[in-house]
């Protein structure tokens, strides 16, 4: 399927927009705030407008995942073309994307993130124009990650997020801004380099020959998922090697920083604490989500053998996240970091329902990792009304919330239940799903696991008690319900936590067909 | 009637609650009386409907079934493609379940306009109220269990909000925290179970799981699996039931509105658990039934044995209610099914009951407490009452009746029921020797006749505790007394059975035929006939030694609280530990606190520690290390390899320091070099 405006492909114009708006803000001078703020608003806009066509457009029933005929919306020609290089022959780095049922929802979600974010940014005053050039670049790198589909063009949206990242962290952070920015940094840099690593001992295993018999070094991630394409003798030739097992380690810690995953998890409470709340927002509910898709985009059906070989090491690191970022939660007293550490239990569940290697566990986790796009970017901004309208963040810090602010807290508590898993809103159906199948594949690990959501009930509980009810404090008699522009922000964000709650078919439709042929390719184990 | 509009009327009675709910949230404020005749409509319209449904039901012998389609998956891995759909299933259980669930929300919700008034949030109770009677019809009519799980989590939500009415105060806002978390205890065990189920047999319906297991297929081909499911399945009912040992949070949820715990933690939510066993029952093992049998009798005498002792009028009704739900857990598990059944339903109307009176009593003393600028007495305190009767005819006299019939004296319903699951519990130890069980049930009747007049005639009979207050007190309005009338009448016997001394003969226990086991015969429950044999030849001895007792224990309570011949305090005394014990709650609180409330906390703070210190140590530290090489390496760089290249610059320049001095600028020195460079050049070419 193509769909072209002006002769561009739609996928470049969902990419590249926001870089559009990037130029106009920096031409705009300085003092025009508000240009510059509906400069973001709108391209952001037209971004998830074009997100939502392709959405509706998507043909349900392509496959996808290795099968470039089957990948939608595809635009694809040659980039970089170096010819005759020593030793290594023709390069060709492709400017190749596309989307399948693994990555349709993730557009959707960081379409639908960004568009809030700004919205959420609309208070921003210091260096305006700085901030929201960075902003913007920021969703372009995150957008190109999900469609991209040769690892070269893959790698460089991944590190084009990184720098607008750390600078909007490091300048427009909290006290201890440079500290997480630092860490944020080195974290997902060192993340980079065992990726680019991988990826250059890909490229030198895979070449394919093409129409005139020429032997081609290739980034092409589909090539890269065909056995026949790896050149006899090379290091990552043959199925489960030393060198395989090896290259699948790395790339999984790369992906897993990201996820993140214990134990490489610690940037993140850092980096959400000193970060302003859109970016909280963006963090939470579309950052953390490319190590994960990045895994069964990347990791999953390029190194299947190897993938099969560490299925409860995934599944393990899971559990212990579930459960450990739980307890950890269950201490904070920061709000904010409160909702860090939970967001590391619910990408606990995404990797265990991964790891299951079956149809219910993966479609439980890739709709797990839409849900908790939504439920934490609500969350993030929950705290950050409190946030703006008190500096403060502490959950003992208030008290008696619900009394003063009646809309705001029944929309806290649509997110504080939907956390909790609460059957009816959309966290409940994507954890059922990964638990249903991470128990076909690992019965002890997943039990344990489910005692997770007694722990999760507890620390939302205590939050919910500490910060909205009892008793309401003097200082806080004159806080303001939420404005227009907040209701704006939360409710489409509920009214999505609450439709997929009771219905989530549309959604599972989207993603099923690809997610099965990715289940039962990775189980073929690389034909 | 036809299966469709029999269908159709379970939608408008499960939907019409929660459209009252969407109403009262969103258009509450604005609506005249805050929109508590909505709320009230909606129900007695499901009330309405449901009676409907149940005599139609109960006409023909075939149930009812209608599936939707909720998620598709395609070709899932060893299940090819799966399906997983919602439905509703109506058939004699379920039909019963709705007309008492509705009625009990109803007759709570007329009652709450006159309780509830001047609550400053009234809109909302009435909200609330309406999403717990659709949670619950939810339970109630599905046809699968991820519904029921589904719903399941929705009751203990409105349980939670409902409990928490009163936030402001924080013992009410712990008790709401209490009550949820404890329940997902039990529904993480729900849950195991029911995934157990679900990835052997890729359906969440109980038909079709009924269907696999009678045909042979195990979960994973195991008979200790399948017995394994029904027990953490149970674990649902062990925190909903508040059975022992998740029993604690019911009687902190006491925190709620009164008639919240009339209608949700005592009549309907609680039994949910009952219902689910019910539900399952034909594949539950023997094992498993045992093991629900035992935690059903523990939990029967254990919150018998504190009810005794309590003062304050909510809290002895909650233990009663613990008790009582013991009582049924125990029957299903003996195998008695009908009576286990037909006694959450006569418990439910006559629990509510004594809630809704023990509202009434609570009400009009805190209007006479309010009027006597008392704000130091405990209304609900039962030793500040005392001589209610004249004042309060009304409540008195359903009080009583509620009691009658809950200590199980003939002509109630309350004896129809208690005496088949005395009976069902003597015919089964008889087969297999488990005599602890009937002892058990036995000495609990005995107990609560007790303490239920204990709680009379320390309410409504003998002195005032304060002759003011009792010249004060007023009956309660027409709204609150009119549906204890109802719920007394509900509670005699004729409208179960006719046969005053029998249930067995009635409609009731005949509707609620006990559904055929599906597991393999050798580890299946006692064949339903044989038991029944049994039933039938103990079953006069049992009536005769059930009205002994009951009526032994309502007088000696008599004895104690009414003419005084024996001291109360005197035996406290004399039971020593044991009064304490009980008064105590048996210290599980504190034990819980103490194990795994402080256990966890401390889990948590390691975690935390563990995060901070060693985790980020280590990035911290190899932070540390890595400037620390590069500090090292700086200095090496400094000293000598900027030394080495400092150097060959020094040295260079020296050189030319030195060679500089040959740059004369005078054409005869430079002459000189040239010629003698060229014979240098020469000298060197002829030597080769």
């Amino acid at each position: 399927m193509e769909f072209q405006i002006f002769g561009i492909g739609i996928l470049t114009w969902i990419v590249f927009l926001p870089i559009v708006g990037m130029l106009i803000v920096l031409l705009l001078p300085n003092e025009q705030k508000n240009a510059i703020r509906w400069t973001a608003a709108t391209v952001t806009g037209l971004q998830l407008v074009l997100a939502v066509v392709v959405t509706m457009i998507f043909d349900r029933t392509a496959l996808g995942i290795n099968d470039s005929n089957s990948f939608q919306f595809v635009e694809q020609f040659r980039w970089i073309v170096v010819e005759a290089v020593p030793w290594v022959g023709k390069i060709e780095i492709m400017y190749f994307m596309g989307i399948d049922g693994l990555s349709v929802l993730m557009v959707l979600l960081t379409a639908l993130i960004s568009v809030i974010g700004v919205i959420s940014s609309w208070n921003i005053e210091k260096m305006v124009k700085g901030y929201f050039a960075l902003y913007l670049l920021l969703v372009t790198g995150m957008m190109g990650v999900f469609v991209a589909l040769d690892f070269f063009l893959f790698f460089i949206f991944w590190e084009v997020m990184l720098l607008p990242m750390y600078f909007l962290i490091g300048i427009w952070g909290g006290a201890r801004r440079e500290y997480a920015a630092i860490k944020f940094f080195i974290y997902t840099f060192v993340g980079g380099v065992l990726m680019l690593l991988v990826m250059l001992a890909l490229y030198f295993s895979v070449a394919y020959t093409n129409e005139a018999g020429e032997q081609i070094h290739t980034f092409n991630l589909l090539h890269m998922m065909n056995a026949a394409n790896y050149v006899e003798g090379s290091i990552l030739y043959g199925l489960d090697t030393t060198w395989r097992y090896v290259a699948w380690l790395a790339l999984f810690i790369s992906f897993a920083i990201k996820v993140p995953l214990f134990p490489f998890h610690t940037w993140l409470p850092d980096a959400h604490v000193e970060a302003p709340t859109p970016i909280s927002v963006i963090l939470a509910g579309v950052l953390l989500k490319l190590g994960t898709y990045g895994m069964l985009r990347v990791l999953f059906p390029i190194l299947p053998d190897a993938t099969i070989f560490f299925m409860y090491l995934m599944a393990s690191l899971g559990m212990i996240s579930i459960i450990y970022g739980a307890l950890c939660a269950m201490a904070q007293q920061d709000f904010k970091k409160l909702i860090a550490y939970s967001s590391i239990s619910h990408m606990g569940i995404v990797m265990l329902g991964m790891a299951a290697l079956n149809t219910q566990g993966t479609v439980g986790a890739v709709l797990q990792m839409f849900n908790h796009g939504t439920i934490t970017a609500m969350l993030f901004l929950i705290v950050g009304v409190l946030y703006d309208r008190t500096s403060k963040r502490g959950v003992y810090d208030f008290g008696g919330i619900a009394n003063q602010m009646p809309k705001y807290t029944g929309i806290a508590m649509v997110a504080m239940f939907a956390a909790l898993g609460l059957p009816g809103l959309s966290g409940f159906v994507s954890e059922l799903f990964s638990f249903l199948g991470a128990f076909d594949s690992f019965r002890w690990i997943t039990i344990i696991s489910v005692t997770g959501i007694v722990l999760t009930a507890a620390y939302i509980l205590w939050t919910v008690q500490r910060v909205f009810l009892g008793s309401l404090s003097d200082v806080h008699k004159t806080l303001p319900d939420l404005t227009g522009r907040e209701l704006l922000m939360f409710i489409p964000l509920a009214i999505i936590v609450i439709f997929l709650g009771v219905y989530p078919a549309p959604a599972i439709e989207l993603m099923n067909a690809s997610l099965s042929h990715l289940v039962d390719f990775v189980n073929g184990g690389m034909p | 009637m036809g299966m469709d509009s029999l269908i159709l009327f379970s939608l408008f009675a499960l939907f019409l609650p929660l459209a009252g709910f969407v109403v009262l949230i969103f258009f509450g404020n604005r609506l005249p009386r805050e929109g508590d005749w909505v709320a009230t409509g909606a129900v007695a319209v499901s009330f309405v409907l449901s009676l409907i449904i149940m005599f139609s039901k109960l006409a023909t012998p075939d149930s009812v079934t209608a599936t939707w389609a909720w998620v598709q998956m395609g070709n899932v891995p060893v299940l090819g493609g799966l399906t997983i759909e919602l439905g509703i299933l109506i058939d004699n259980l379920s039909s019963i379940m709705l007309v008492v669930v509705t009625l009990i929300s109803l007759l709570v919700h007329v009652y709450s306009m006159g309780y509830m008034q001047g609550d400053s949030r009234y809109g909302r109770y009435f909200a609330y109220l309406g999403f717990f009677t659709f949670s619950m019809l939810g339970i109630v009519i599905t046809h699968n269990l991820l519904m029921m799980y589904m719903f399941w989590e929705l009751v203990g939500l409105s349980s939670y909000l409902l409990i928490g009415h009163y936030y402001e105060k924080k013992s009410a806002s712990n008790a709401a925290i209490k009550a949820f978390v404890v329940n997902r205890i039990g529904d993480a065990g729900m849950f195991i179970g029911i995934m157990i189920l679900f990835v052997h047999f890729a359906t969440f319906s109980f038909d079709a799981i009924f269907g696999a297991v009678a045909a042979g297929d195990l979960p994973f081909a195991s008979q200790a699996w399948l017995t394994a499911a029904g027990v953490l399945i149970f674990c649902g009912a062990i925190g909903k039931s508040a059975q022992f040992p998740l029993h604690v949070w019911l009687p902190d949820a006491m925190e709620g509105p009164t008639p919240v715990s009339a209608l949700i933690h005592a009549a309907t939510m609680v039994a949910a658990g009952v219902f689910l066993v019910a539900r399952m029952f034909p594949i539950l093992t023997a094992d498993a039934l045992l093991v629900i049998a035992y935690i059903g009798a523990a939990t029967a005498l254990l919150a018998a044995t504190v009810a005794i002792t309590q003062y304050d009028i909510k809290k002895v009704l909650a233990w009663s209610t613990i008790s009582q739900l013991g009582y049924m857990i125990l029957a299903l598990g003996v195998g008695a099914y009908a009576a286990g059944f037909m006694h959450l339903v006569t418990h439910a109307a006559f629990k509510a009951g004594l809630f809704l009176g023990s509202g009434a009593v609570i009400y009009a003393m805190h209007a006479a407490l309010h009027k006597q600028h008392d704000h130091q007495t405990d209304a609900q305190d039962i030793r500040n009452m005392g001589g209610l009767r004249g004042k309060m005819p009304v409540t008195y006299w359903t009080f009583l009746i509620f009691t009658l019939a809950i200590s199980g004296i003939p002509l109630t319903s309350g004896f129809l029921s208690k005496d088949e699951i005395l009976a069902g519990t003597l015919a089964f130890s008889t087969l297999n020797g488990h005599f602890l069980l009937p002892l058990t049930a036995f000495l609990v009747a005995g107990m609560t006749a007790f303490y239920m007049f204990r709680l009379v005639i320390l309410t409504f009979h003998g002195k005032p505790s304060d002759k003011d207050r009792l010249s004060i007190i007023r009956e309660a309005p027409g709204v609150m007394t009119v549906p204890l009338i109802v719920l007394a009448t509900l509670s005699l016997f004729f409208f179960y059975s006719f046969n005053p001394l029998g249930a067995s003969s009635g409609w009731l226990y005949q509707a609620l035929e006990r559904p055929a086991s599906v597991v393999p015969e050798a580890i299946g429950p006692i064949a339903a006939s044989v038991l029944y044999q049994a039933v039938s030849s103990v079953h006069t001895l049992v009536m005769i030694l059930s009205i002994v007792i009951a009526v032994s224990g309502l007088a000696f309570a008599w004895l104690v609280y009414e003419k005084r011949s024996i001291s109360a305090d005197k035996m406290a005394a004399a039971m020593g530990p044991l009064y304490r014990g009980s008064y105590n709650k048996w210290y599980f609180d504190e034990m819980y606190q103490a194990v795994i409330v402080n256990g966890t906390l401390a889990l948590t703070h390691i975690s935390n520690w563990f995060d901070n210190r060693i985790i980020d140590g280590i990035v911290n530290g190899a932070a540390t290390v890595t400037q620390g090489i590069s500090k090292i390496s700086g200095w090496i760089d400094y000293m000598f390899i900027d030394g080495l290249v400092n150097f060959l610059a020094n040295f260079t320049g020296a050189i030319g320091m030195r060679l500089r001095k040959i740059q004369t600028g005078k054409v005869q020195n430079y002459l000189v070099f040239a010629v003698f460079g060229f014979l240098v050049i020469v000298f060197f070419f002829m030597a080769i």
